[in-house]
């Protein structure tokens, strides 16, 4: 494919900075045995940090259990943080400051994988959507009006569908539901987990062209979090990709599918079926499943599956770091491994310096 | 870098179907969910069945071997390995499950028992089946894990299927299926629930068995390129029909159905970005109000008058190649 880089892509670069997470922590304790005491923790998101450009969208990928969910739940506040600051259009949010949670709630908003348990299943879904404009002080008749018009906007007829119920609609039509539901308060950033997951092919791409309209339409900033490498790939901007609660490497898309500078990167990428049956994977990248997330391995988290794992690995953690001489910044593409940080006592190192 | 081994055409098909139909009738409704599929598999084949959710993979994969509940009317013919399934008895129906052919599932806590360690519910089928003494079949177990690759597999004879993770216990649960020396594999999905590294390790171990085993394979998936890495040949199901067959390459290369081409141009992979999807629009239909005509019509870009009256017949543009759409010429046949 030769298609020229879309004009997204540029035209976020040099725009403000609409979500900056830094720091971010949550440990889950695990309770066990006959007396419930503390046996583990769960080290779901762990020191994670990243930022988010008015306009951009923003992939997080992993495997499951890696922490995006648990991330996208702490953007949202629905959980707290141990530690770290979610700051939003230049405003820090705390729990204390009621006023900034109420403002961020309604600017933020979420979409799930589960479209049916997210729907409630007594509200046809003009209502449903309706629900919130509401509550918010918008008069009834005309919350209903925008939820017709949203409605209209996500493909669905409001003739045919206000006065439906969530099981008289299919998957993928109560997927444009909540999508619906998630622009009544006219948000600036959706987050969206797994949002095409649970859906048939078919109707994953026509909610990924929905997702796409909706965007230039309403000029929303999308989080769009999945497992599928294929669909980050199309939809984002920059990519975070996840490993049992850190960020290993970021960057513009391109970099990461084009240029993957981390060995679980490069691994997950080579993991996808070729999608052509004249040229077929030959070897897995990674043998092995990903380690338990109850206390997972010292050093760096990925050296039980990693060909390159050295005595260093066990026992320094890599920082995030620039990864080329493009620098800091944005835009950079940033790994977490011994092997790019020039003197951290890794032999391969040299891989850093050929290639910056 | 490893093709689709070509497909044998003397020899006798392992698996026979012709004209399978199941309908599950309740008080409320009448679900027609496989509506005529014919087709054969030859020994050492492996056949994908490509579909969306609901269009009948599963259902007709159980049909083979029998496993589905009373509500099920099952129509037409299956012969595996020769034997009539629809005329067997209870006893030989037990023979031919977990003997000739066994099957794999999405979940593996389906097919394993979480109260017995995987070492004895290996030797136990292998006893049931072979009547071995108990010693030969322990023997057995631990070659099985083995061969499917799992580490320290002594120890892991004594464990729990609980105890394992995810990856393993989809191991553990093919080792099982493996321990008759089936000549027929059936899997559900056995990679669908699994994360990206660990499915390609699945996908490639499942085909090197295969071959190494020589055991015909149906593999049942709603991921084109996970047909694209296992397949010889696969078969497109839409409304419990199989809408188009052809050899793996020659169908992803060249879909003949307008619906396998929608599902084609629905699939993102890389180098799409920036395109816009070519969506197939609307959703599968109602399996208890089946349209009449073309199933497809509804969705279809190209339908035409024709295509809502009368249920397109099979077309054989090419001998190794099927398709249900009256846009299909039949080959001329040649001199
Ligand atoms: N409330 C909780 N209590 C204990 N552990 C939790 C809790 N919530 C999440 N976890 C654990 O934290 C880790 C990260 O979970 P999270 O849901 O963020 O993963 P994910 O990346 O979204 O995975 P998936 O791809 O499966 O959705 C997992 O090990 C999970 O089991
Ligand atoms: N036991 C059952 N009773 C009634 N309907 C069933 C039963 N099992 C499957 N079906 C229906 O048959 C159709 C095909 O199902 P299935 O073969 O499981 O689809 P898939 O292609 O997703 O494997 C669906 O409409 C499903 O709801
Ligand atoms: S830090 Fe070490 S173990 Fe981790 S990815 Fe780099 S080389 Fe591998
Ligand atoms: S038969 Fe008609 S409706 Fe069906 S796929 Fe062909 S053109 Fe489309
Ligand atoms: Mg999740
Ligand atoms: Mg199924």
């Amino acid at each position: 494919m030769s298609d020229t880089p879309r004009t997204r892509v540029q035209g976020t670069q040099g725009r403000s900075v609409l979500l900056d997470v830094r720091g971010l922590r949550k440990h889950f304790p695990i309770r066990g045995g006959i007396l419930n005491r503390v046996i583990g923790t769960v080290q779901a998101v762990d020191n994670v940090s990243f930022a988010v450009r008015e306009g951009e969208t923003l992939g997080i990928v992993g495997e499951s259990g890696c922490g995006k969910s648990t991330t996208a739940r702490l953007l949202m506040h629905l959980i707290e943080p141990d530690d770290g600051t979610i700051t939003f259009d230049g405003r820090v949010v705390d729990k204390r400051d009621r006023a900034a949670l109420r403002d961020m709630r309604r600017v933020l908003q979420m979409v799930f994988q589960d479209s049916y348990s997210s729907l409630n299943p007594r509200l046809p879904i003009e209502e449903t959507i309706a629900f919130a404009p509401w509550v918010h002080g918008i008069p009834k008749r005309e919350a209903r009006d925008r939820a017709h018009r949203l409605l209209g906007a996500v493909g669905l007829e409001p003739a045919t569908f206000a006065r439906r119920y969530p099981h008289e609609l299919s998957g993928g039509q109560r997927q444009r539901v909540n999508i619906a539901r998630a622009l009544a308060l006219e948000p600036r950033v959706v987050v969206l987990d797994e949002p095409v997951s649970a859906l048939d092919k078919s109707v994953e791409a026509q909610v990924l062209n929905l997702l796409v309209d909706l965007k230039d339409a309403f000029r929303l900033t999308y989080v769009f979090i999945s497992h599928d490498l294929n669909v980050v790939q199309y939809v984002s901007d920059r990519v975070l990709v996840m490993y049992l609660g850190k960020v290993v490497e970021v960057g513009p898309v391109d970099q990461i599918y084009a240029n993957p500078r981390h060995p679980y990167t490069r691994a997950l990428l080579a993991s996808r079926p070729s999608m052509n049956p004249r040229q077929r994977t030959t070897e897995a990248p990674l043998t092995g499943d990903p380690p338990n997330p109850i206390n997972p391995p010292s050093g760096c988290r990925f050296r039980t599956r990693c060909a390159f794992a050295e005595g260093v690995c066990s026992t320094a953690e890599p920082r995030l770091a620039a990864s080329d001489a493009v620098g800091g910044g944005l835009d950079a593409h940033m790994v977490a491994c011994h092997m790019l940080a020039p003197d951290s006592g890794h032999s391969k190192t040299v891989l850093a310096s050929n290639t910056a | 870098m490893q093709q689709p081994s070509p497909v044998p055409d003397s020899a006798a098909p392992l698996v026979d179907v012709v004209d399978l139909s199941v309908r599950f009738v309740s008080k409320d409704a009448t679900v027609h969910a496989v509506n005529g599929v014919s087709f054969q598999l030859t020994a050492g084949e492996v056949l994908c069945i490509l579909g969306e959710s609901g269009s009948g993979k599963s259902v007709t994969m159980r049909a083979l071997l029998r496993l589905l509940p009373e509500t099920a009317r099952i129509s037409g013919q299956v012969r595996v390995d020769g034997r009539d399934v629809i005329a067997m008895a209870g006893n030989e129906l037990a023979r031919l499950r977990g003997g000739v052919a066994s099957m794999i599932f999405q979940e593996p806590m389906t097919a394993l028992d979480p109260v017995f360690t995987v070492g004895q519910q290996i030797a136990e089928t292998i006893v049931r089946h072979e009547g071995t003494s108990w010693a030969e079949a322990e023997k057995r177990g631990l070659e099985l894990l083995e061969l499917v690759q799992i580490p320290s597999a002594k120890r892991r004879l004594a464990s729990y299927p609980h105890e394992l993770s995810g990856g393993l216990r989809q191991r553990a649960m093919i080792a099982m299926a493996l321990s008759c020396r089936p000549r027929l594999l059936l899997a559900d999905e056995p990679t669908t629930a699994l994360d990206a590294t660990v499915q390609i390790q699945i996908l490639l171990l499942l085909r090197r068995l295969q071959e190494d085993l020589g055991m015909g394979v149906i593999f049942v998936t709603h991921d084109l390129g996970v047909a694209g890495e296992i397949a010889d040949r696969v078969a497109v199901m839409y409304a419990g029909r199989f809408i188009e067959t052809g050899p793996v390459v020659d169908l992803m290369e060249g879909p003949l159905h307008p619906y396998t081409q929608g599902l084609l141009g629905s699939t993102v992979h890389g180098g799409m970005r920036g395109q816009r999807l070519t969506a197939i629009p609307g959703s599968p239909p109602s399996l208890s109000e089946l349209p009449t005509g073309c199933a497809f019509a509804p969705r279809c870009p190209q339908a035409m008058d024709v295509c809502q009256t009368s249920e397109p017949t099979e077309r054989k543009p090419r001998p190794d190649r099927t398709a249900r759409c009256v846009l299909v010429e039949e080959s001329i046949q040649a001199a």
